[in-house]
Order: C-alpha cells, then structure tokens, then sequence
C-alpha cells in the first residue's frame, strides 16, 4: 500500500450479520486532506459502507482489508477507529437520555485523548463551534439528540466533529431531510473542517446541494454493492444533471 | 354456622397458646429460631422501659404465628433457625476486618472510602471521623430545637412519650411477619423530631451514625417533621453494608405533619449474601409533602416498597427510586400509595436495570379510597435489560373507588440497544464506559434528585456494577 495513504480500501465485501452480502470488493484509498464523495441511487449500499469503515459489529467484512493510517484496522473496534482519528457522522444519530451534549462530547474527547479536559476552554471551543453551526447555546445542556428535530441532530453530529477533529471523517447523508438553510449552515461547518482543519472527508450522499461549497478530488459511484465509476469533482454536476442512469 | 365454626377454630388455636414454659422455649428454639429467652436478653441490654418489653414479646408471638411471606421472590435460603443467633450476635458481632470479603473490601477500595470508615461500614470499626460529623451536625440541627439521636436513647429521654405513641403505629407487628420480628428484636436506628415550622437547611445523614451503637439490620428509624417543618434525610451510602448475618429487617415510620415536607433519600448496597426485608411507611396530613428518593443495589433478594398514606385533604408524595440487579440477585421493588384525602396526588417514577441474568420486578399499588375525592395519581416504570439472560417484570396494582380520580400509568421495559452503544463508540468511547454511560444516563432522573455527592457515588456504584466489580 501507498505510504501516504491515511485510508485505503482493499477488494472489502461485507454482509450485515454473515447472512445478507451487500458489498462487493469496494477499493478506495483517501489520502490526507482529500474529499472523496460516493454517491449511488438508494439501497446501493453507501450507508452499509460507512457502518463498515466505522467498525459497526453488524456489518461483516467476509474479503478484503481496511487500512487506516497504516495499521490493519479491518478487525479493530469502533472505539480504536475513532481514536485513530476516524469519525461518522450518523445519518439518524441515537437518542441518549441523561446525558448532555455537551458532556458527551467531552467524554469523547477525553477517551480519544487521554488528557484531562481543560473546561474553561472546552467551553470556549465549543461555543465558538456552535456559533459557526447556528446552534443555540442552550442546545449544549440538552441531552444528546432527544426532542432534538433532524436539523439540529445533523448539526449536533458536524458539532461534534469540529470539537475532536479527526483526520477523515465519514458524513452519511448528512444533508438528508434539512432545508436549504439548514444545508447552508452543516456545509459551512464541513468547509471550517475541511479548509482550516486540513481534515479528509468521504461524503456519501445521493443529492448534491452539500457539495457546492467543497472542494472535490474525486467522484465514486456505488450501484447495487459495487463501485461502477470513479471521476473528479466534475462527475458531481453531471449526475446532478443526468442521475445515475448511464450507471446502471 | 359460621358462628360456630369461629368458635372451633377459636378454641383449637387456644389449646396451641396453652404450654408450659419449658416446652415453649423449646418449641420456640426448634421451630422457629427465636427464643422469648432472646428477645428478653435484648431487651435488658437495652434497658427497655416496660411496654416495650411487653411489645417485643408479644411481637415475638405474633412472629411465631405469622406465616412467611409466598407472593414474592424465594426467601428458602434464608436460614430462619439462626435468627436466634442473629440477634444474639448483635452485641459482639463486631468481627475483625481480615474477615471482611474480599470483594467487599475491592468495592470501598474503588469507591474510594477512607479506611476507618470502611471498617466502620463493615462493622468491624470503632471510632471514625464522621463520628465528630455527627455530633457537630447533632449539634448545630439542635439549636433550631431538631431532635437527632439515636432510638434507644430516646426511648428513656424527654421524648419517650412521644415514641410510645408512634413506635410501630404506622407498621404494625401484625402486618407480617418480618415486622412481627422487627418489633420482637429491633435494635439501633434513628430517631429525628423537627418542631413546628422549623426548616432544616442541611440534610441530615444517618450515613455519619452508622457506627453508633447497633446500626445494623433490625435499626428502627422514626421521623417526626411537624406542622409547617421541613427536613431532608438521607439514609445508608452507596458503600456495601455488610453483615455477619445475612438478614436485613429494618422498619422506617415517617410521619409528615400539616403542611410539613419531608425528603426522604436512600442508596442500599447490601451486601450480597443479604435477604433485605425492609418496611418503610409515611402518613402524610392535610398538605403535607412525602418525597422518597431510593436506591437498590445489592443484596441477594430484597422485598422493598415503601408505602404512603395520604390521609390528609391535598396532601402530596413523590417517590422517585431505581434498582439494579445484577447477577444472582431477584430484587422485588416499588412503591405503594394509600390516597384518603381529597385532592391528594402522587407521582411514581422508577428505574430497574438488570444484568447477568439478574432478575429486577417493579411492584406497586395505587389505592384511591372513596373518600379521596378529586385524587391525582401517576405511574411511569422503565425496566432495561443489558443483556438477554436477564429479566425485568412490572406488576402494577391499581384499586381505584371514586369516578373521579386522575390516573396514568406507563410502563416500559426495554434492552440497551446495540447501535446506540455503537454510536457512542464510534466517538472514542470504550464499550465498557458507552454502556455505562447509558445506563447513568438512564438512571439520570434518579441521580439529579440526589445531593451531589450522592449522585456522584450512585453513578460510581452503577460503573462498579456495570464493570462487573459492585
């Protein structure tokens, strides 16, 4: 494998619970800093990807490697994947009673660091996070994702990506069911990721309105468990003027 | 000929009370365990005034005619032949702390007690710092005219009427038959009287008087909070309470005046060898407010439900309380309400969390009397299950006589989900501390109702339990 690869993907099929296979010899290889987008008509598989590269225990790797900065990481649990650097940011994230936002977030950050939060400036970053998302303050003190509407859970999960700043972070269908506002405000928390935090990005999406303020190196299309093309950023505005037809 | 056949069955339960007194000890011994012999010791050690004396043998009597209990979890490996000797350890059973068990000891290690009062909690302590606590807050309550000591010494004060009056009158012996041996053996516990209108502005920690004289598993504790008073007291820590004896018996009677509030908070780690058999009860006056706060952690069988009885006209109680069972333990728990009063109201809020084939059984009973017209009650319980070998049941009891009560009730029982920890793992979260992080997220609501170094502890105890190590 190439030693500048931050994730590389090798011939990787996967069935959920060893019964349904669903994906089938999927390679990718994301270096530092790029932004990678798949794309793919519903049920091709894309979200089933992402669990995968997470480490989700119901998704089983029955071929093939992940590597993430180097290391086999095809067996490794979700924990040790984050710590690494990776992150997910889930299309329908769960409701967790009794703890806040906030102190989930920190919780995170300790177990990916190690390190003693400081709160005073924990406090600040976070603050200054929430204002680049439009997120009301108050939202720090709710419990995580509960009574939250879809916008603000999407937003909740580009919050928490901006506070423990990964090297490549996963966004899957992070622009699902929002308006155009609320499309505007996560992209523009993606874009402080992306340009100022040098951060690698695989968006997987099946619109394109959460493109338009990235940067795009290159373009999958992923059909029926497969990736059928690969392209640059230009391949975005043609499926969004033609769909995946000529793929299919 | 129901008349007679009361009369035959009279007269044969007559020829059964009719014994020698050599034959009775005897039969008392073989039978049952206990002996009037027993119970006499204990009531010279204490130097019981008379009446209680006579209560404690007559309390003896009923217990050896009182039948156990056969609705709940399994008491068989409760060994009643050595309730004699339960007792009689009492006075000596301060043992050494080399025989303290080892996972008791691991458990105050993690927790992070200081040693002296680890030995006090085992007991095996003599004298520790919270004893100084204590008599300082003893002291300071006291210049607002609270009473706070211990029973015994109550019992021969200024306020022995007082205690007469009220000793056992909310929990009769005759209610069954662990009350019968309550009244027949009890020993240590708390007594508090808060005069009319006084507010108490520190909680009052039973916690800081373990090691006082015989708090262990027959303490009686009897509160007083008179009209317009208001107190907070908290019971037992989140720190294992271990015995000798595997038996837990304890009676708490709390009456709540006019217009008087009462918060009454507890976190039970018994140890788990225990048969935790406890009766709480409060009687509640016209405005008066009950809140219970209790935790159930360890033990090996508990029958817990605290009972309230609002008799008095828009009197309030709000019992909030969680319980974790967690391998071989069959914790039966919840509460009960008795509404008399018109425009009483209740709230029940609880959390049963059970792991490793544990067994968590939410009980309750909302019992709205046709006198209390225009009654409010609620009923919420959330069972979670953490794993698919445990098990969680809810037997909720309503018996409502008026047709204009307002009553809801929701129950929910449910398994810790797999993708919520995979989310929380997917943040860096090891998988220990994600379903941890659930569960104390789950207990949440019981835990805020804590002062905060209790709630900090419960959330310890519930990492302890969830890591294997309570």
């Amino acid at each position: 494998m190439s030693d500048t690869s931050l994730l590389q993907v090798q011939d990787l099929s996967v069935s959920i619970d060893n019964e349904l296979p669903i994906l089938h010899n999927i390679s990718l290889d994301i270096k530092p800093g790029e932004t990678h987008v798949l794309m793919g008509p519903n049920g091709a598989g894309k979200s089933t990807l992402g669990f995968t590269l997470m480490g989700n225990p119901h998704y089983c790797v029955t071929g093939g490697k992940i590597f993430f900065d180097g290391e086999d990481i095809t067996d490794t649990s979700a924990d040790k994947r984050a710590k690494a650097g990776m992150f997910l940011s889930f299309q329908n994230p769960y409701e967790v009673p009794g703890i806040t936002l906030s102190s989930f977030i920190r919780n995170a950050y300790h177990a990916q660091t190690g390190a003693p939060v400081k709160l005073l400036a924990f406090q600040k970053s976070l603050k200054a996070a929430m204002q680049i998302l439009s997120m009301d303050e108050s939202y720090a003190d709710r419990d995580l994702n509960v009574g939250f509407s879809g916008g603000e859970k999407k937003k909740a999960e580009i919050l928490q990506l901006l506070m423990l700043n990964p090297k490549l972070a996963i966004l899957d269908e992070t622009d699902s069911g929002l308006d155009v506002d609320a499309v505007r405000t996560v992209s523009k928390g993606i874009e402080e990721y992306q340009k100022k935090k040098d951060g690698a990005l695989l968006v997987i999406t099946h619109s394109t309105k959460i493109l338009e303020s990235l940067h795009v190196d290159y373009t999958h299309v992923l059909v029926k468990g497969g990736i059928v093309h690969t392209g640059d950023g230009a391949l975005v505005d043609e499926i969004n003027a033609n769909g995946f037809e000529r793929f299919i | 000929m129901s008349d007679n056949k009361m009369a035959v069955a009279d007269i044969n339960h007559s020829l059964y009370d009719f014994k020698d007194i050599e034959n009775e000890q005897d039969f008392y011994r073989m039978e049952e365990g206990l002996s009037r012999e027993t119970v006499l010791k204990v009531s010279e050690e204490k130097n019981d005034p008379d009446w209680m004396r006579e209560f404690r043998l007559q309390c003896l009597d009923l217990y050896n005619r009182i039948k156990m209990p056969n609705w709940g979890p399994s008491i068989e490996g409760l060994d009643m032949d050595k309730i004699s000797s339960y007792v009689r350890h009492k006075s000596d059973m301060k043992g050494k702390w080399e025989d303290v068990p080892e996972d008791i000891k691991n458990t105050f290690e993690k927790l992070g007690i200081p040693q002296a009062e680890r030995e006090s909690l085992a007991g095996v302590g003599a004298q520790y710092d919270s004893e100084l606590v204590y008599h300082n807050v003893r002291d300071e309550v006291a210049a607002q005219g609270v009473i706070y000591t211990d029973l015994e010494s109550a019992l021969r004060g200024e306020y022995a009427d007082m205690i007469k009056s009220h000793f056992m009158k909310l929990v009769p012996p005759t209610d069954h038959k662990f009350a019968a041996l309550h009244g027949a053996v009890w020993s240590g516990g708390s007594f508090v009287y808060v005069p009319q209108n006084v507010k108490v502005d520190i909680p009052l920690q039973s916690y800081f008087r373990l090691n006082a004289a015989g708090a262990g598993q027959f303490e009686h504790t009897l509160i007083i909070v008179d009209e317009g008073a208001d107190l907070h007291f908290i019971e037992g820590c989140s720190a294992p309470k271990y015995n000798v004896a595997n038996l837990h018996a304890g009676c708490v009677e709390l009456y709540v005046s006019k217009n008087a509030r009462l918060r009454y908070s507890t976190i039970e780690n018994w140890s788990k060898n225990m048969y935790n058999l406890n009766t709480k009860r409060a009687l509640v006056e016209d405005g008066g407010i009950m809140e219970w706060v209790s935790g159930s952690f360890g033990s090996h069988t508990s029958y817990l439900y605290p009972m309230t009885i609002l008799k008095g006209e828009g009197s309030k109680m709000e019992f909030t309380g969680i319980t974790f069972a967690g391998k071989g333990q069959n914790l039966d728990t919840g509460a009960k309400v008795v509404h008399q009063g018109e425009r009483t109201s209740s709230v029940i809020n609880t959390k049963s969390i059970s792991k490793d084939g544990g067994i968590g059984t939410y009980r309750s009973s909302v019992i709205i009397q046709s006198t209390a017209k225009k009654a409010k009650a609620s009923v919420s319980c959330d069972s979670l299950m953490l794993d698919s070998i445990s098990r969680a049941d809810t037997i909720p009891g309503m018996d409502i006589r008026t047709n204009d009560a307002d009553v809801g009730h929701e129950a929910k029982i449910g398994r810790i989900s797999d993708e919520a920890i995979f989310y929380l793992m997917s943040r860096g979260i090891s998988e220990e501390d994600a379903k941890a992080m659930i569960v104390s997220g789950f207990a949440n609501p019981v835990s805020k109702e804590l002062p905060l170094e209790y709630a900090v502890e419960m959330n310890n105890l519930i990492r302890l339990e969830m890591s294997g190590n309570g």
